[in-house]
């Protein structure tokens, strides 16, 4: 579904991405795990078409989006999960959830975000910078579920969330999976990584240093946390 | 009381054409990040405009009032495609050295034509004479300007709080990358929402035309106090803009009624808000801090 080859992105004259090249098929949840500034999130943005200088060939099924602006690419079936979780202060929750075209097979309809997630039903009419950190992570999801995206770019999506919340978050990528829908996740939780994800990846320095999948990471966990510094 | 009424009322009034004028400013900074300084400039052309249509081909009022907002709106698009928008990737100072030129050449046209001394331009026949208000009679011609403002604030209100594009406007004035990133194709809005603001600012000359004495400086003049207006309102915010505008129409009315016998005090009253307004919240009164993009 998403294949990157020899990506490279600079922030000025700093580059951050080394010839990464990886490849996620329809349907997986994969991983990109590494230390802070190693590239993650750079690679995200990449994808999405937020990040200015880069090369390289970006393909989303088989056709090179690499030249598309960013809201090309959300309407041929990528879901933004920003780092900062993207609430709007000025727009409702219902207003966050309907602000984004549908543009996947299947768009959940808004009766079906809200069964799923009660306590965002409860602040509907909210401002989605008042609620808290945790719903507005689920706001987050909910969105671009909503959208019917097919492919989910999520930038470590439990961060600062309670153990409780980020099993919520981790039963929502697997219910999303079951309904076909790929995922490419950021995530320092390798726990919570290798309870959703298939395949890993682990960046270092702006290149792909391993690939690994779930036996291994959990093999090799107590090595693997010693080097992202967790 | 009748006399603070009064002096309420004309503050309101005053008000009204800086709410419209503020208005604009903030759609403009919401979307394009740009601060119009030429604002001013389409507000004369807007007075202007009214008056040459009446007086060299007979074209009335309420004419005007449709017909300059709508050209003035489509040469503010015809403005932003040519040059505004190049503005987006450049220093800001570019930002003020553009649009303060294109300030300077509209009055310049307008002077070299028309001259510096001040035109008249007789109230409608419909709104002339006063109404009783009660307490006191009022010019019929301000209870419309203050009517049809407010009716107008609430419609802007209405599009951008209940509709679709309301929404789309809002989303992108506060994260337009992110806006992108779902779908949304911003740039297709900024044009249109650049020509909104200027076709408010045009709708506020033509208001004016029958109040304020029609001159190519009109806008110069009134542009400083909508600026201190936008940054007690907030910049970019859009409910601050409409608040403060008429807030600082009552201060300055409430200061000239008062306070006349301390000229300076009524005079600099407004950047004396602006100075404590910016002291206690640097973001003016509506405003937030810019979110990340």
């Amino acid at each position: 579904m998403l294949r990157i080859d020899n990506l490279s992105a600079w922030y000025g004259q700093a580059r951050v991405l080394r010839e990464v090249s990886l490849d996620v098929s329809a349907g997986e949840v994969v991983t990109l795990v590494g230390r802070n500034g190693a590239g993650k999130s750079t690679l995200l943005r990449c994808v999405m078409g937020l990040h200015p200088g880069r090369s390289g060939v970006i393909a989303l099924d088989g056709r090179d989006v690499s030249r598309l602006p960013a809201h090309r690419r959300a309407r041929l079936g990528l879901g933004w999960v920003p780092d900062d979780r993207g609430s709007y202060a000025t727009l409702t929750v219902t207003e966050n959830l309907t602000l984004p075209p549908r543009v996947g097979p299947d768009p959940w309809p808004l009766e079906r975000v809200y069964e799923a997630f009660p306590a965002l039903y409860d602040r509907r009419a909210s401002a989605a910078t008042m609620l808290s950190g945790g719903e507005q992570q689920m706001l987050a999801l909910a969105r671009v579920l909503r959208m019917g995206a097919r492919l989910l770019l999520c930038d470590e999506p439990t961060e600062g969330l309670s153990p409780l919340l980020v099993r919520q978050v981790a039963d929502l990528l697997r219910q999303a999976k079951r309904h076909g829908v790929t995922v490419l996740l950021v995530e320092q939780n390798l726990h919570f990584a290798t309870g959703v994800a298939d395949r890993h990846y682990l960046l270092a320095e702006g290149r792909i240093a391993e690939a690994m999948d779930n036996s291994e990471v959990r093999s090799r966990e107590r090595e693997l946390l010693a080097y992202l510094g967790i | 009381m009748t006399g603070f009424l009064q002096n309420t009322f004309n503050g309101l009034v005053s008000g009204a054409f800086y709410a419209l004028l503020a208005l604009g400013l903030a759609v403009i900074f919401g979307m394009l990040r740009v601060v119009n300084f030429a604002h001013g400039a389409f507000y004369m052309l807007g007075a202007f405009g009214a008056y040459v249509l009446l007086s060299e081909a007979g074209v009335p009022f309420w004419a005007a009032l449709v017909v300059m907002p709508v050209a003035l709106g489509l040469l503010g698009m015809a403005l932003e495609r040519a040059v505004i928008h190049r503005l987006t990737r450049l220093d800001p100072l570019y930002n003020f050295l553009l649009t303060f030129g294109l300030t300077l050449i509209l009055q310049d046209l307008v002077k070299n034509r028309y001259g510096v001394q001040s035109s008249p331009y007789a109230t409608p026949a419909e709104l002339s004479g006063s109404l009783d208000l009660g307490l006191f009679d009022f010019p019929t011609y301000r209870v419309f300007i203050l009517g049809f403002t407010v009716l107008l604030c609430v419609a802007v209100w209405w599009v951008l709080s209940r509709t679709r594009v309301g929404l789309v406007v809002r989303a992108a004035t506060e994260r337009p990358e992110l806006t992108r990133a779902f779908g949304i194709d911003v740039g297709r809005w900024v044009t249109p929402v650049f020509g909104f603001g200027i076709g408010l600012a045009g709708l506020a000359g033509v208001l004016a035309a029958p109040m304020r004495a029609v001159n190519p400086l009109m806008g110069a003049d009134l542009i400083i106090v909508v600026f201190a207006v936008v940054v007690i309102g907030g910049l970019g915010s859009i409910f601050g803009s409409v608040a403060a505008g008429f807030g600082i129409g009552l201060v300055q009315a409430w200061g000239e009624a008062y306070l006349s016998d301390f000229p300076i005090v009524s005079q600099t009253a407004v950047f004396v808000v602006m100075a404590v307004v910016l002291l206690w919240r640097p973001a003016g009164l509506f405003g937030r801090e810019e979110a990340p993009a």
